[in-house]
């Protein structure tokens, strides 16, 4: 489990387009390094990134080693149900990283 | 019979063939370097995704800094002008880099529910290029913008 930060409204109006920011602490490892005595550092990055609100999947993010360390991403869903938005990171080690937001629809 | 070499003799033809040689391998193993990187690997990165689909020029508006002090992280926003309704909206938006060292930079899945297609993220620049972002719609068009960044300090693709 990797630290997060996640910025999501606890309200919102139905219909109303919300903003969602998330960020992951993750090194991020490219795999193209080598470590001091030349030996390949093997590639470790989070490769995924799902969230989920009221069981429906509303964004997904393949990750590829192009994006930076700690990944952040900022996106939008529109408030339908009140519900939990599950965010889900896993990385190239089949570990993940889960967090649970409830969003109360008014 | 032997003639026994001066040091200072002109070069014969032996090492002056075997150094071309050498020369020619060296400068193989450029091009082919040459190949995988720059305009060829944003085509190629392209075409993987399209699979030979048109791709339109507008829609999409790819914001990343002019000047980046840092490849390392480099933030990038990126708006389609698309309804986003059930009929019409963006199915995802790939992102592809020229000189990074995969050309695959990160893909956003998103649809209806997401009320706008606007993401943000932060990238890494391996070096000063051109990166494009393609906005694969629910109509299976794609529509492409894109940007060009110098890159001051490049993204330490050599140290992790």
């Amino acid at each position: 489990m990797a630290t997060t930060r996640i910025v999501v409204p606890a309200t919102a109006k139905k219909g109303q387009i919300i903003e969602i920011k998330t960020l992951v602490q993750h090194p991020m490892i490219t795999g193209h390094g080598r470590d001091n005595v030349g030996k390949p550092i093997p590639r470790d990055i989070i490769n995924a990134f799902v969230v989920t609100y009221g069981g429906e999947k509303v964004f997904r993010a393949d990750l590829f080693p192009g994006v930076a360390a700690n990944p952040f991403f900022a996106f939008s869903t529109i408030a339908t149900v009140t519900g939990e938005i599950v965010f889900t990171w896993t990385d190239d080690q089949g570990v993940e990283t889960v967090e649970k937001r409830q969003l109360t629809v008014i | 019979m032997t003639t026994k070499q001066h040091p200072l003799r002109p070069l014969t033809r032996r090492p002056v063939l075997a150094g071309l040689a050498s020369l020619a391998a060296l400068s193989g193993v450029r091009l082919a370097h040459a190949a995988d990187s720059g305009p060829e690997q944003l085509a190629r990165g392209i075409a993987e995704i399209t699979k030979g689909a048109t791709v339109l020029p507008g829609r999409v508006k790819l914001e990343l800094p002019e000047l980046a002090e840092n490849g390392n992280s480099v933030s990038m926003t990126i708006v389609v002008e698309s309804p986003q309704s059930a009929a019409d909206h963006v199915r995802t938006i790939h992102v592809i880099s020229e000189k990074n060292p995969i050309a695959d930079v990160v893909k956003f899945h998103i649809g209806p529910r997401a009320g706008r297609a606007r993401v943000q993220s932060s990238i890494r620049l391996a070096d000063t290029q051109r990166v494009v972002a393609l906005a694969e719609m629910s109509d299976g068009r794609f529509w492409s913008g894109e940007a060009s960044v110098i890159v001051a300090l490049a993204a330490c693709i050599d140290a992790g």
